[in-house]
């Protein structure tokens, strides 16, 4: 047949992702300049070529404060995913035992969903108090049932095939089966659907951090610029711009990456 | 003589460096059926495409197609007119042909209003009159019922009432009927030359199975890698193959029935007493829960030691219900399944992996039996799960080497993935797999109607050989009726989950008492070549 026809939206995607996670993990260690540095003389300058993106109203370098960013932003979101992945054996569970453990993930995600995630948020910031821990838990329990039913739904499909029955003919019990053919089968699915997650998970963290529910200060966070911003647009427009374009960019090229993934599974052999 | 209503000439279609269907020159003239026949890949289906032109735009085609004088044109606009107007087309699958979401007589009614300006009321009675033509009629709110309410045969027959509604001249049906059973079929097939006897329509049948060739086709053309190596009246290619490539697809189809039964003094080795499996359905209210689906109803039946035997019905006789109760698959509301004469419904533990040994199966889909990901030697492997200590990885590699090769595959096709082997292929392998235990029977569901003729044949003979050499049962599950005649010794008949008749197959198939049974046998269409 012929070749198969170029994905470039999984290109994109990646590149896109890749930049993102490679400045995430290179923050820590090395920022042009301390992003936590204040220095009132240098408030509001407009990017130069000193300060590519400018500084804030504290005179903190605001590239550095995007790196430093991308860094919550990463870790919140990928613990998240992470926290969402205890779904997937819940949906194994539930596909192979159809009848009262089905009924009960499926009522227990209906509930979940029937909370809005804000409401939770505040809940569990009067337990724990604000920060990242508690964006990271709030985030990663809606996570949890949205694996849960891609995992439920794609492990029905697969266990009407006849190889679900063969197993079972050599003897294989339910959660044998889940394990060794079920699972494997939906790596695929589950992938892209955590590329999905980690996406949302990344606007959730800046919403979260733009009502002061994740990070706390001094931690740069994306949705925390964007907030401070907001109260200068008059002074220093470009302040809000590059919160806003990192948090477009990386959602975009998460997407990107999940819909070029879906489209390479979903290719015929 | 009047021109004739299709003709092509020099078709061919490649894709990429393969050429698909090469050469190729045909005719068909109003009020004719010219059969299209061939083994699964010979091209039939690329050859309907292309005269539609609904190939991928990866293929290139090649030659001209005339529609009554008129060269089809390659251009799409054009072709939108004419698909549906003047060319009529039917799938093979009746189950994804129509829109689940859309009432019969609305989707037929479709073809109608894109093509000729018509009020809804007027689309609704031309859909009516064509369903009413198919057999479907209009009495019982056939226009307002939805795809789901309908069988395979019913909703073929919606297939065919939509692709003839604009009257097309010429209708192309691929494999119309190949997902039907018996009785679907013999229905579909007395709706299509109906048609084309009322309608002076011509029609192009695409199908592997040459009895309904036989019985349907004024002339047959034969295909084999993309090109028609024979071709004549219906009778004389059939009757007189001067191809031996037609020769060999004839004597593949016209498989002779199997001897008779041998006296069987073995001892029982799968006994099914009074299974009864129900489905529970939707409530009708809240007050009023509806009662269970019976889909087994208190069936009884034994298979000796190295015996063949056969289950035949129609699609929703129960059959596969009750093969996945003897599976243990599923659990029947009453009854017992014993094997090798111990209770193996109830058993528990190590005596269930001890049972599950002696009996293995093969199923339908060759391309779902297998777990994409598996290697072959894992797959066939995998029954060594029941046994109570596993064999070491040598043994183990031994034992699916020689399982490979006693269904004529090599040892070597071991390390290869399933996606790599042809369906007749693959289902050689499912055997290979069944056998790896072992066991004293092994059921199969329906495990060679999605074979093409020639394949087909090669694994019956590997079938009745193993059986030989084995002695080993066989459940023979299928609505294939020229396929349990010609491997089985006995046969049950089932209709509505009950046993309605059972004997050995000659005087089951020579002399029907039940009515069902004569019905079944009368709707198979037989390939007679002296």
């Amino acid at each position: 047949m012929s070749a198969a026809p170029r994905n470039s939206s999984l290109i994109a995607g990646a590149l896109l992702t890749g930049l993102f996670v490679a400045v995430a993990l290179i923050a820590p260690y090395w920022t042009p300049f301390d992003p936590r540095a204040l220095s009132i003389a240098g408030k509001l300058l407009p990017p130069s070529a000193h300060h590519w993106f400018g500084t804030d109203q504290l005179g903190r370098d605001v590239l550095s404060m995007i790196m430093a960013g991308a860094r919550t932003s990463v870790g919140v979101a990928a613990l998240s995913v992470l926290i969402g992945l205890l779904g997937v054996p819940l949906g194994l569970l539930a596909a192979a035992h159809s009848g009262g453990i089905d009924e009960l993930v499926t009522r227990g995600n209906d509930l979940v969903f029937a909370f809005p995630a804000l409401l939770l948020a505040i809940l569990l910031t009067s337990v724990l108090g604000p920060g990242a821990i508690t964006a990271i838990i709030a985030i990663g329990i809606f996570n949890i049932p949205v694996f849960a039913r891609v995992t439920r739904a794609g492990a029905l499909q697969l266990w009407t095939r006849d190889y679900a029955s063969a197993a079972r003919v050599a003897g294989k019990g339910r959660w044998r089966i889940s394990r060794e053919h079920i699972l494997p089968n939906l790596a695929g699915l589950l992938i892209v659907q955590g590329t999905i997650q980690f996406s949302l998970g990344v606007i959730a963290e800046a919403g979260l951090s733009y009502v002061g529910l994740s990070a706390q200060p001094p931690t740069p966070s994306w949705g925390r610029m964007l907030n401070e911003a907001q109260t200068l647009t008059a002074l220093a427009p470009s302040l809000a711009l590059f919160p806003g374009f990192a948090i477009l960019l990386f959602v975009m090229g998460l997407n990107l990456l999940g819909e070029g993934l879906r489209r390479r599974t979903e290719r015929p052999e | 003589m009047t021109a004739p209503l299709l003709q092509i000439e020099g078709l061919g279609v490649a894709i990429g460096a393969t050429r698909i269907v090469k050469n190729l020159s045909l005719e068909v003239r109003a009020g004719e059926i010219l059969g299209l026949a061939g083994a699964s890949g010979s091209g039939k289906s690329m050859t309907a495409l292309a005269i539609m032109q609904l190939l991928p735009q990866a293929a290139v085609i090649t030659g001209t197609v005339r529609l009554r004088g008129a060269t089809l044109s390659r251009s799409e606009d054009e072709m939108l007119e004419v698909r549906g107007r003047d060319l009529g087309m039917v799938f093979q699958e009746p189950m994804t042909a129509l829109n689940p979401l859309m009432r019969i007589g609305d989707q037929v009614a479709e073809t109608l209003r894109l093509h000729r300006a018509m009020s809804a009321s007027e689309a609704r009675h031309a859909a009516r009159e064509a369903l009413d033509l198919v057999g479907l009629t209009g009495e019982q709110g056939a226009l307002d019922r939805f795809p789901y309410e309908l069988s395979g045969g019913q909703r073929q027959r919606v297939a065919i009432a939509m692709a003839v509604v604009m009257a097309p001249p010429l209708l192309i049906a691929d494999e119309p009927t190949t997902a039907l059973d018996v009785i679907a079929q013999a229905q579909v097939l007395s709706v299509l030359r109906e048609l084309v006897r009322t309608r002076n329509m011509g029609l192009v049948l695409i199908t592997h199975d040459l009895a309904v060739l036989k019985q349907l086709a004024d002339r047959v053309a034969i295909m084999h890698l993309g090109e028609i190596v024979e071709q004549g009246l219906t009778a004389e290619v059939l009757l007189r193959p001067r191809q031996p490539y037609t020769a060999a697809l004839v004597a593949a189809a016209s498989i002779s029935p199997k001897g008779a039964a041998r006296p069987s003094n073995a001892a029982a080795v799968l006994q099914v007493c009074g299974i009864t499996r129900e489905y529970p359905r939707k409530r009708r209210s809240l007050w009023h829960a509806a009662a269970p689906l019976r889909a087994v109803d208190d069936v009884s039946l034994c298979i000796h030691a190295g015996e063949t035997v056969g289950l035949v019905g129609e699609s929703g006789a129960g059959k596969s219900s009750l093969l996945r109760v003897i599976l243990a698959l599923e659990r029947a509301q009453s009854g017992q399944v014993r094997l090798l004469g111990e209770d193996f419904s109830a058993a528990k533990g190590a005596d269930r992996y001890r049972l599950r040994r002696a009996i293995q199966a093969v199923f339908q889909d060759p391309y779902g039996s297998f777990d994409p990901r598996w290697t072959v030697e894992r797959l066939i492997g995998e029954p060594f799960f029941l046994l109570g200590t596993p064999p070491s990885p040598l043994e183990r590699r031994r034992r699916v080497a020689a399982a490979l090769e006693q269904v004529g595959l090599s040892a070597a096709d071991a390390r290869r993935l399933p996606r790599e082997f042809s369906g007749g292929e693959r289902q050689r392998i499912a055997i290979a797999r069944a056998l790896i235990t072992e066991p004293a029977v092994i059921a199969f569901d329906e495990a060679l109607s999605a074979l093409d003729v020639l394949l087909r044949e090669q694994v019956l003979k590997l079938l009745a050989e193993l059986a030989q050499r084995l002695n080993v049962a066989y459940l023979f599950v299928s609505h294939d009726l020229h396929v349990v005649r010609a491997l089985a010794e006995r046969v049950y008949v089932m209709q509505n989950g009950r046993i309605v008749e059972e004997g050995s197959t000659e005087t089951l198939f020579g002399s029907p008492r039940h009515a069902y049974t004569q019905a079944l046998v009368a709707a198979t269409l037989k390939l007679q070549v002296k």
